[in-house]
């Protein structure tokens, strides 16, 4: 186990790499870029060319490269161009936002989405299980932007059931400790603020949910109705087991299976779903700041580090899916 | 009383835009306290679904059940479904064809086992797994203590087997259903669970109800014997009586068609003609007819009632196989 741990982790680090290689060349050949947002585009050739060679720009793509490696070996991302500040800080602070959002998502989407999709294999056919398969194809189908601004404008201004954007009511006085503002509520006992920031996270994480809920409903349904063929569910049967027994014991342990990796595929949708929900909720995480980053005049130093550490997260979950398929299916663990 | 008596037994199934199609017609049997009873066919004749729809294990959707399955006295088809679940596992055990796919493969062996003491009898899980374990060294698997905790995988298929009898009979149940219980097996191995089959049952007193398409199992097993053909009962007679002098056509194709280690080299083997698919409806007369050797005009003209024999048995035939006539 310790081993094919360790050789994930190698190939993470040359997954990396290469991945950081790939965005390094490919943003610096976007149209556009730091120098004009920060000039303009009037400026004078004199001033374009010296700020160029003030950012290392005029130099071989392969020794900004270089420069760059070397510097993140070190821990060291840059500054960002817009801000001028640490790179490093800029993403702590908007890192835990997004987290947030996207571990409330998941949670809305396997908390709903198992239970939904086993409930559709038990009633096959049935009204309820042709709802479930109707609703997950709007579910699927249904663009997050605009499913997020109808929620938006129907829940925050028709009726105001919640706080239109932002991730905390301003005013609010809260102490920030890990970053996750429900959580800091929780830790510093200002159950005020907690809850506050849950009534700020609701919309947007329901709106993120939408589409891995309902790919968790259909993997779960049809994982659920390959089980209840089998022969061991007719054995558990016979052996007059409990229902919540065989249910959870003997139906649900096997149809999760294929459930949690698809979790960890989910990953990659929640990362880029959390860009377009985080612009229509006002949610200051990676999302908002990667649109800042390129639409603020390519702030390459942040562009790279988000995108290096999107990868670096989704790799991440999904060694710790692969991880725990071992630990649920002991047939696994031979191999 | 008789421990079980099954009366009228019929499993329609209906599914949308189908013929409605009877895979069990009216079967009636009895099983005493102790009996071992054999349910004979080839694949198709409905023994597999008597099993099911005796243990109420059928699909809820899709077939209609209909007739009396009295255990005790009680009709289990008129049960509640939870009181219908209080006794399989405790009164009724069973065990199935392919011992793989029948145990959970992510469970170990010792819980497999043990849940059904929890539940029946009211254990904890370490009582439970203690008696797990007797139950393993009981149906003769080396090293249970280790057993317990290994998975479907990581043992053979005898004893893969062996762990499902253990748990069909964790209980003591009074009635046995076996359904192609060494289908799945080696010829070895098969020899071994039959044996250890009889032994428990014999032990134990429990009734047996062991469904095959295999004579071999029967002849070394079975007290009495049903033989069905197309859902119906065909004929029943006591096992060393169905041996010596079957009546029935089917049943004295059955048992030609048995390979002889004595029969000349280079002589065909016996089969009989046509295929199970080649029947007709038992409303319009006797569904073995298209196969059969002796039919006569009377054989679709409806079907033959199924009536007592002179030696204590049942037959549902017009013309049957002449007492006299041996078996090759």
């Amino acid at each position: 186990m310790l081993r094919v741990i360790v050789r994930r982790l190698l190939q993470l680090v040359v997954t990396l790499i290469a991945l950081s290689a790939l965005i390094f060349v490919w943003l610096r050949n976007l149209p556009g870029g730091p120098v004009e947002a920060l000039l303009g585009e009037r400026a004078t050739p004199e001033r374009r060319a010296l700020l160029i060679k003030a950012l290392g720009y005029d130099q071989p793509i392969l020794v900004q490269y270089g420069k760059f490696m070397q510097r993140v070996i070190t821990g060291d991302l840059g500054n960002s161009i817009r801000s001028g500040d640490p790179v490093t800080d800029v993403i702590a602070r908007a890192f835990p936002a997004t987290i947030e959002l996207a571990v409330a998502a998941m949670i809305i989407a396997v908390g709903l989405g198992v239970p939904l999709g086993y409930l559709a294999a038990r009633y096959r056919g049935r009204l309820l299980d042709n709802l479930t398969i109707a609703g997950t194809l709007l579910g699927i189908s249904i663009p997050i932007f605009f499913l997020g601004y109808l929620l938006k404008d129907v829940l925050t201004q028709d009726i105001h059931w919640f706080p239109p954007s932002g991730r905390i009511s301003t005013g609010m006085d809260n102490t920030t400790v890990t970053g996750f503002y429900v959580l800091d509520g929780l830790l510093t006992r200002e159950f005020d603020a907690s809850a506050d920031a849950l009534w700020h996270l609701i919309l947007p994480a329901v709106t993120l949910a939408t589409i891995p809920l309902a790919v968790i409903v259909r993997i779960t349904r049809a994982s659920v109705l390959d089980v209840l063929n089998e022969d061991y569910v007719r054995t558990a049967e016979a052996k007059g087991l409990r229902h919540r027994t065989i249910r959870g014991r003997h139906i649900l342990r096997n149809a999760l299976l294929p459930v949690v990796t698809t979790i960890g595929l989910q990953t990659g949708a929640l990362l880029s779903g959390a860009v377009l929900t985080e612009k229509v909720y006002n949610w200051g995480g990676l999302g908002t700041l990667i649109t800042d980053s390129i639409s603020g005049g390519r702030d390459y130093p942040v562009l790279q580090a988000i995108i290096l550490l999107a990868a670096l997260v989704f790799v991440l979950v999904n060694l710790l899916v692969d991880l725990s398929y071992a630990f649920i299916d002991p047939r696994v663990r031979v191999r | 009383m008789s421990l079980l008596d099954v009366r009228d037994l019929s499993v329609v199934f209906q599914r949308r835009g189908e013929r409605p199609f009877a895979a069990v017609d009216q079967v009636s049997f009895t099983v005493e306290p102790g009996q071992t009873v054999g349910l004979v066919g080839e694949s198709g004749c409905g023994k597999s679904v008597t099993s099911l729809a005796i243990m109420g294990l059928l699909p809820k959707r899709g077939n209609r059940v209909t007739g009396e399955v009295l255990f005790e006295g009680t009709d289990l088809l008129k049960l509640r479904p939870d009181d219908l679940r209080d006794r399989r596992g405790r009164d009724i055990g069973m065990i199935f064809q392919d011992p793989l796919s029948s145990l959970n493969p992510v469970i170990p062996i010792g819980v497999q086992v043990a849940e059904v003491l929890e539940r029946h009898r009211g254990m904890d899980r370490r009582k439970a797994l203690r008696e797990a374990r007797e139950l393993l060294d009981a149906v003769g698997i080396p090293d249970p203590d280790r057993r317990l905790t290994e998975f479907p995988h990581q043992i053979s298929g005898g004893m893969r087997q062996r762990a499902l009898i253990a748990i069909a009979l964790a209980c003591k149940p009074r009635l046995l259903i076996a359904d192609e219980p060494t289908t799945a097996l080696d010829v070895t191995i098969q020899a071994q669970i039959l044996t250890l089959l009889k032994q428990l049952v014999d032990e134990t007193g429990t009734a047996l109800i062991m469904i095959t398409h295999d004579l071999g199992v029967v002849a070394g097993l079975c007290d009495t014997v049903n033989v069905l053909y197309g859902g119906r009962v065909v004929e029943r007679a006591a096992r060393h009586e169905l041996f010596a002098r079957p009546r029935h056509p089917y049943t004295h194709g059955l048992l030609s068609s048995v390979p002889r280690l004595d029969s000349p080299r280079g002589e065909r083997l016996h089969a009989i003609r046509g295929s199970v698919a080649d029947n007709i409806p038992w409303v319009e007369g006797c569904a073995f007819a298209p196969r059969c050797d002796n039919v006569v005009d009377a054989c679709l003209d409806g079907p033959p009632p199924l009536e007592p024999t002179a030696t204590g048995g049942d037959l549902r035939c017009n013309n049957p196989v002449s007492e006299e006539v041996a078996v090759p």
